[in-house]
């Protein structure tokens, strides 16, 4: 016979006021196997805590039941509370008479009878629970950081300064990410690459730090502590140990007419490439899609077009016979930090929920440009030098009209959100614009002007008050080519009157969006996007740089539209969960996981099939002589989360979930 | 007059109804409903699970044989689930499910179906009461009671438990 306590609390009034708290004690202490009941005003206070553990002592209790709050407020206070009296932990379980009941009744019969029933039914389920102890795990103290923009370098270089090996693994042929592209930040007007390059350098320099550039994430197995990640080298056909960065291949390339990703569009490059001077790794790259040599393998020539740049490499190191290779790295958590993409104006989307702006003529009228590519014009290493020229002809802009809010807060093309850092950054074009053209004038056609951040009010308030950026609340309805210029018509909703300006160049402020490939990314990582494809935080207040995958963490503008000191100070936040968990040396873990009866089971697998993590695995079944007799399912305790949908599937019910096995549940169902 | 009252509140008929919830979605979403003091009907009890991914069906049928006249099953919405797919399995499992309870004579009305997130504690209210006007309206549920072999509510009142053990399964039937 099992010796139960039941403890009832009042909550203050919040449970006793609907609840007649003594009499569900009562109606309990007469349950068989039910050893001891009371009831208290504050069961989790101190003095109510010590009634728990005096009753474990006195009453040698082999199973404690709390009717109180929710689980979710305070199994843990009570189960650290029993197992300080010596009881194993998980023989503690909570019964929501609060939540569940006084609050949501008015009638004092009706909620105590409820009461009754609910806290029977968790007697009688742990009058079948068994002992557990926590799992442990060894931990891989290395982690994995994918994307080496300004997030993905934080995270890597905190979790290396701390004394971990860190894997950072970005897909371009250099780390920078977009950051490397901007001109100057707000609200500092610093410029980007001054402050990011030495980051660069040190990230690659750092001992701690293995950098595998044009690289990507094939695969990903196991779980935190114990991830085997599979990553994908792509072929640069360059030896990256014989090339010095001399950048004679380049000059030899006769093909210098590709447009450059780097420049967005306004620059050129060679197909054989180092996307900016200041790449790290300084390591060229053959643009294989464009490259002579195999464009005419590709068409089956046997003889090589052109070997230009193999001939001029000094070192041999140009490889045109290189594949992409393979190497699995072991870590034991891993950072997403793969940052955004703008959102493409023009007609061609990538899904049907995205509309586009085709009344804005992106793509057709050439001084129609997006916010990166002012960015390029403004930039001192751009392709202008600095000087803002518009691409068409190469003319001094007199006239700018910014466009803000295209694509963000817009329903109806796609996107709800605000991308928070546009209203910045237009200011600062603005201001960067009238620093280079004295007598240029600037309009900025926004929605509102949120500028939440410090010291971002006063940025935003500087480009009207001091640099004469012209403000008109209002949107565009079509731009609109004639001659030279550009027609914008708009509507100023404060003068209430619409407007048409002739502008020389318009730049849409396009909305923040995650990533290609982030939800496929996502899948092999077990972590869940939201309905744009940013990945979702485990908690958007307390826990906003860890995922629903325990040992995966996010920085930066994968996870939401973000500016550089958010996505550092994530990277941070991120490097110092890391950190946090590789400070020890196992990982103590829940026990609600599921074990196989490997006596019972008939090997049918359906388990392994609904296995949301892969945590069941085959194992073979022997006898002294080695002949296999059966081959059954067990589950690797580390993997499994605990949902337990394996158990709801076997057949033969010889997989159960510990806390929750089929006994219990028909135990506590029987009694409700 | 009162007790004219009494005795007319006592001719209703109140149902018991038994929700399966997973622990992530639903059963927070059930405590949103509480801290925000939303009143709703106490006929539902609910049994925490880790995920709808865990609810065998056996759960049902069990709950039906203990004496509940009807069920709730409520996890996270699509795309929502803690452990990735339970909802999904959960909701294929259930598709087939009813057919099957409704070949065994079971009104597949007294049956709720849902997703309720943490954040729809109004969800849940009226999921609760709606499951409860339902199945008052369709009376109580006796037909599979007796079927239990040991019905613990009504032990005190069920013949000795020798005579439940050696009594066929399904023949004392009232």
């Amino acid at each position: 016979m099992s010796r139960i306590g039941v403890l009832v609390c009042h909550c203050g009034e919040n449970i006793g006021r609907t609840v007649d708290c003594a009499s569900v004690a009562r109606a309990l202490g007469d349950l068989p196997g039910v050893a001891h009941a009371a009831d208290y005003k504050y069961m989790c206070s101190d003095p109510g805590q010590l009634l728990v553990k005096q009753a474990i002592a006195e009453k040698k209790l082999d199973g404690v039941v709390v009717a109180a709050c929710s689980p979710r407020m305070h199994e843990k206070t009570f189960r650290r509370a029993c197992a300080s009296a010596g009881m194993n932990a998980f023989l503690c379980e909570m019964a929501n008479i609060r939540e569940h009941c006084s609050w949501i009744h008015e009638s004092r019969g009706d909620a105590t009878e409820k009461a009754i029933a609910l806290a029977r039914a968790i007697v009688e389920k742990v009058k079948r629970n068994q002992p557990l102890s926590p799992i442990r795990i060894p931990i891989e103290r290395r982690a994995l950081v994918i994307g080496g923009g300004i997030a993905g370098i934080q995270a890597a270089l905190d979790i290396a300064e701390g004394g971990r090996e860190v894997v950072l693994v970005e897909k371009e042929p250099s780390i920078g990410g977009h950051m490397s592209q901007l001109s100057e930040t707000f609200p500092t007007l610093d410029c980007s690459q001054c402050i990011l390059t030495p980051r660069m350098v040190e990230a690659y320099q750092h001992p701690g730090i293995k950098l595998l550039a044009y690289s990507e994430v094939e695969s990903v197995s196991g779980y935190i502590g114990n991830f085997e990640v599979k990553v994908r080298r792509k072929a640069r056909s360059v030896d990256e140990t014989r090339c010095n960065g001399c950048g004679e291949c380049q000059a030899a390339c006769p093909n210098k007419k590709i447009p450059s990703e780097f420049e967005q569009g306004l620059g050129k490059r060679s197909a054989i490439y180092v996307p900016f001077p200041q790449a790290v790794p300084n390591i060229p790259v053959i643009d294989r899609a464009h490259c002579a040599l195999f464009r005419g393998r590709a068409k089956g020539l046997k003889k090589d077009a052109c070997s230009k740049c193999k001939e001029a490499c000094g070192r041999q190191a140009v490889d045109f016979d290189q594949q992409d290779t393979f190497t699995t790295v072991k870590v034991g958590a891993v950072v997403v930090a793969t940052g955004y993409q703008l959102y493409s104006v023009g007609k061609q989307q990538p899904s049907d929920k995205l509309k586009g702006y085709g009344e804005y003529g992106y793509g057709t009228i050439p001084d129609v440009i997006d916010g990166l590519q002012f960015e390029r014009l403004a930039s001192a290493s751009g392709p202008t030098g600095g000087k803002i020229l518009r691409p068409s002809d190469g003319k001094e802009p007199k006239k700018i009209v910014f466009l803000q809010c295209i694509g963000s807060r817009d329903p109806a093309k796609g996107i709800e959100y605000c991308s928070k850092v546009c209203c910045m950054y237009v200011a600062k074009h603005t201001m960067l614009y009238r620093h280079k053209v004295h007598d240029g004038k600037a309009y900025v056609f926004y929605m509102d002007v949120r500028a939440a951040g410090k010291g971002y009010e006063e940025f935003a308030r500087r480009a009207v008050e001091e640099e004469g950026a012209i403000y008109l609340r209002g949107r565009v309805s079509k731009l609109e080519r004639t001659g030279n210029a550009i027609k914008v018509h708009g509507f100023d909703t404060l003068s209430g009157r619409p407007m048409v300006i002739d502008a020389d160049m318009v730049v849409l402020a396009t909305a923040m969006r995650p990533q290609p490939g982030i939800e496929a990314l996502a899948q092999k990582l077990s972590v869940s996007c939201d309905g744009h494809g940013f990945i979702n935080e485990a908690h958007p207040k307390l826990r906003p740089v860890e995922t629903n995958t325990a040992g995966v963490f996010v920085a930066g503008a994968c996870q939401a539209p973000r500016d550089i000191p958010d996505s550092v100070a994530m990277a941070s936040g991120a490097a110092s969960k890391v950190l946090g968990l590789f400070s020890n040396e196992e990982l103590e873990r829940d026990p609600t996981v599921a074990v196989v009866d490997e006596t019972g089971c008939a090997g049918c697998f359906h388990c392994e099939r609904v296995c949301p993590y892969g945590a069941v695995e085959r194992k073979e079944i022997k006898d002294r002589k080695g002949v296999l007799l059966k081959v059954v399912a067990t589950v690797n305790k580390g993997v499994c989360q605990g949902c337990g949908t394996c158990q709801a599937t076997c057949p033969s019910k010889n997989v159960e979930l510990q806390g929750f096995t089929d006994e219990q549940i028909f135990a506590a169902i029987s009694a409700l | 007059m009162v007790s004219e009252v009494a005795s007319g509140a006592k001719a209703e008929f109140e149902p018991k109804i038994v929700a399966f919830v997973c622990n992530w979605c639903t059963y927070t979403g059930a405590d949103l409903a509480g801290t925000s003091r939303l009143q709703m009907a106490p006929n539902v009890r609910v049994v925490r699970l880790p995920c709808t991914g865990r609810i065998d069906p056996l759960f049902i049928t069990k709950a039906f044989e203990g004496g509940a006249d009807g069920v709730i099953v409520s996890g996270c919405h699509p795309a929502d689930c803690h452990y990735t797919a339970g909802n999904y399995h959960a909701r294929r499992r259930f598709a087939i499910f009813r057919d099957l309870l409704d070949f065994m004579g079971v009104d597949v009305r007294r049956t709720t179906f849902s997703w309720v997130s943490a954040s729809e504690g109004g969800k849940w209210r009226d999921v609760v009461n709606d499951t409860t006007a339902r199945v008052k309206q369709l009376g109580p549920f006796a037909e599979y009671q007796g079927l239990s072999v040991a019905p613990p509510p009504a032990r005190s009142q069920a013949p000795a438990s020798g005579e439940w053990e050696s009594s066929p399964r399904g023949r004392d039937t009232p």
